[in-house]
């Protein structure tokens, strides 16, 4: 499954403007962008891919337990993210490195999680409201949709006033709209109108099961039989994913109700480090989504604006500059106390916790000192 | 002393709202269903962040209309009567309580909970830790439970069990009107997940609930009986069960002590192992199946706690490791006076 006669293309693979009806109504959209902006979101891109690479190396390294790379995903998220305003909330799924860069995110953090010094991570209110990733699938669609909800009745969403009024984006996959959650988050945020964009990146593959076993008609219909209205993206061209999700996000925000954003792309990488996609598709199926690389695009698109050599070096040279900080940041991460897992397990005080901390601290005081019998 | 057992009905009981007063010496006398509307209301109007969501809370107030009148006095957006989704009811709970908000969650009956357990077990308990303890999750999930009330199949299950044994939740258990009364309070309070199950079967049956009391820690169990050879111990309906034995070995000379564990999950094992220590025999009860149960966890802890006090080994009185059976078998399935009083004499025979 891939693009549709009904799919929003503002940026050809070959970088130039698309002119017909359909992008008459976005290209506005577009125009507010500055320059400087442009070179912003081409800048993330290309230094998230690099962030990306550095990380596949330490994981075979052994320096990770694992990576998610998201590698050709790096425009739907460029555009989505750059269409979000601070007052909004963002829910990620475990792929939005990049969503998580522009943001605020110290991308260290996700080099934490997963190294295995931390389950989470990062405080959203540090991040600009990008909320922590999540592991089961779908399951985070509902939490935006409830905090929507809160948004509506604490008065944060549908005042009118364009510069207070929010509203949560959530980020999922293809695999993920399989899950019931996925699917109750739709009729929930519906029946309550909660101002919640759902932001589908359909990346082809859920591990190694292509997209046409979770649904046999193109994504975007789905959420128009929940009485949501929804538009399907070239996932890979930034400018569309920019443009349509904001005219989403200020639906949503102006109480209008939800929105749904289905950005058809591809994971041009595994699944994971533990992922061998070898097994499950060819380089038929692949070199053609190489030639639409949402970053070669988005390069041709600023070079026919005038943008020279000097500026895509200078690029080139923060993603070196980034890839190796991230390396040494990494290497020094150090491994958490065992005593700490006892300490937020809840909020309040804890019998249980505070009795098996303090026999964990007495059996390893009889370590320290040898009282053991020295066996140990 | 007599012991309530008659099972009354929804339809047939009325339910109307308490009005809640600061009136300090006031004792009423009512249901454990009006002790949880009382306490739900006293929590709403004390804070406008505490909301209620479920199915057919609202104008029905609930199945068995513990909301009831609470949709008419605080509106439908703090008294949701939601889709009918309970992975979908829990799931946007969590991210109302994200967004500052306490929400209170109404599951009908205890064996719809499972379509939620996914968001309980793998979200709500664990949010929290995943955080490294930046953000709380203040979320209550009612779930009535048990049986003894003649219900079809997923209507009598006793399921504690299987959320205790997940870290980041709390589990309470009410068993009398004023317990029900300051425990939903105490619930709601709490900064932390608590799965709060009401005995159905003791909805109904009366008592004196003190609207004036100062709620205590969730965590405390409380001996409801003092006696000096056995010991017993369980929770919810099961309580007035333990109750009514007391009073039948009583009537033959044999001196019972009975607590009542309010909290499941962690449990207080304080007045477990003073009363231990005093009568040297433990016999624990529940609906709950015995294998791998909160009743083996007790019958572990006390003895590993409390060995050189102990007669007899801690004996269980559970349902059997069965499904529940049909309505017709359940007084024969659940434990009853006889079968614990069958324990107390083995204990007592050591």
């Amino acid at each position: 499954m891939s693009y549709t006669a009904a799919t929003v293309q503002l940026l050809t693979p070959e970088g130039v403007l698309v002119e017909n009806d359909v992008s008459a109504e976005y290209l506005p959209l577009i125009a507010d962008l500055s320059d400087e902006q442009l070179r912003e979101m081409h800048r993330h891109m290309v230094v998230t891919r690099r962030f990306d690479e550095e990380a596949t190396n330490l994981q075979r390294q052994g320096q990770l337990g694992m990576w998610v790379p998201s590698l050709g995903q790096e425009g739907a998220q460029v555009g989505s993210v750059f269409a979000s305003r601070p007052q909004d909330h963002i829910f990620p799924s475990y792929r939005e490195h990049l969503v998580g860069k522009v943001r605020g995110l110290d991308l260290i953090q996700i080099m934490r999680l997963l190294r295995g010094v931390t389950q989470g991570g990062w405080d959203p209110k540090e991040t600009n409201n990008f909320h922590i990733y999540t592991l089961v699938l779908g399951v985070q669609t509902l939490h935006a949709t409830g905090y929507a909800m809160g948004m509506n009745l604490d008065g944060r969403s549908g005042t009118g006033d364009p510069e207070k009024d929010a509203a949560v984006m959530v980020y999922f996959g293809d695999g993920s709209t399989s899950q019931g959650d996925v699917n109750e988050a739709m009729i929930f945020a519906a029946s309550y109108q909660a101002p919640v964009v759902f932001f589908l990146q359909n990346n082809h593959w859920a591990i190694s099961v292509p997209v046409k076993v979770q649904s046999r008609t193109p994504l975007y219909l789905r959420p128009q039989g929940f009485g949501i209205p929804s538009v399907q993206i070239d996932g890979n061209d930034a400018l569309a994913s920019y443009a349509v999700t904001r005219a989403s996000l200020e639906s949503a925000r102006s109480g209008a109700g939800p929105r749904y954003v289905e950005a058809v792309t591809y994971r041009m990488g595994a699944h994971t480090t533990s992922d061998d996609p070898t097994k499950y598709r060819s380089a038929d199926e692949t070199d053609p989504w190489a030639r639409r690389d949402p970053i070669l695009r988005f390069e041709a698109f600023l070079r026919a604006k005038g943008e020279g050599d000097a500026f895509f070096a200078d690029v080139a040279a923060e993603g070196e500059d980034f890839a190796s900080d991230i390396r040494t940041r990494t290497l020094a991460l150090e491994d958490p106390p065992l005593a700490g897992i006892f300490d937020n397990v809840y909020s309040d005080p804890h019998t249980l916790m505070d009795e098996q901390k303090q026999w964990l601290e007495q059996y390893e005081a009889t370590l320290n000192d040898g009282s053991n019998g020295g066996t140990a | 002393m007599t012991i309530d057992q008659t099972v009354s009905t929804p339809e047939s009981t009325p339910n109307a709202p308490v009005q809640a007063t600061d009136d300090a010496a006031t004792v009423q006398t009512m249901p454990m269903a009006r002790a949880l509307n009382a306490g739900m209301r006293k929590a709403m109007r004390d804070d406008d962040h505490v909301l209620l969501m479920g199915e057919d809370i609202g104008a029905l107030g609930g199945v068995f209309r513990i909301t009831e009148g609470l949709q008419a006095e605080f509106g439908k957006e703090r008294v949701m009567d939601t889709p009918l989704a309970e992975s979908g009811i829990v799931g946007t709970a969590i991210g109302l309580a994200m967004a500052g908000f306490r929400p209170v969650v109404e599951i009908q009956f205890d064996g719809f909970v499972f379509p939620a357990f996914n968001q309980i077990t793998t979200q709500l308990a664990k949010l929290t830790n995943r955080h490294e303890g930046r953000i709380s999750l203040p979320v209550v999930i009612r779930i009535p439970y048990g049986g003894h009330i003649g219900a079809v199949e997923h209507h009598q299950e006793s399921p504690e069990a299987l959320f205790a044994h997940t870290a980041g939740l709390r589990i309470v258990s009410p068993a009398t009107p004023n317990d029900a009364y300051w425990m939903i309070q105490e619930a709601i309070a709490s900064n932390d997940p608590v799965l709060f199950f009401e005995p159905k079967s003791r909805y109904w049956p009366k008592g004196e609930v003190d609207l004036s009391a100062s709620s205590g820690p969730l965590q405390q169990s409380r001996v409801v009986r003092e006696g000096s050879e056995v010991t017993l111990v369980g929770h919810g309906a099961m309580v007035s069960m333990m109750l009514s034995a007391a009073e039948l070995a009583g009537e033959e000379g044999t001196s019972i002590e009975v607590i009542d564990l309010r909290s499941l999950s962690p449990i207080d094992y304080g007045p477990i192992i003073e009363s231990v220590q005093k009568t040297g025999r433990l016999v624990v009860a529940s609906e709950a199946a015995g294998f791998s149960s909160i009743s083996s966890e007790i019958a572990a802890t006390v003895t590993e706690r409390a060995f050189y006090s102990l007669e007899a080994p801690v004996l269980r009185v559970t349902g059997f490791d069965t499904p529940f059976p049909s309505a017709r078998l359940e007084t024969l399935y659940l434990p009853d006076a006889d079968r614990i009083l069958e324990a107390v004499d083995r204990s007592l025979a050591y």
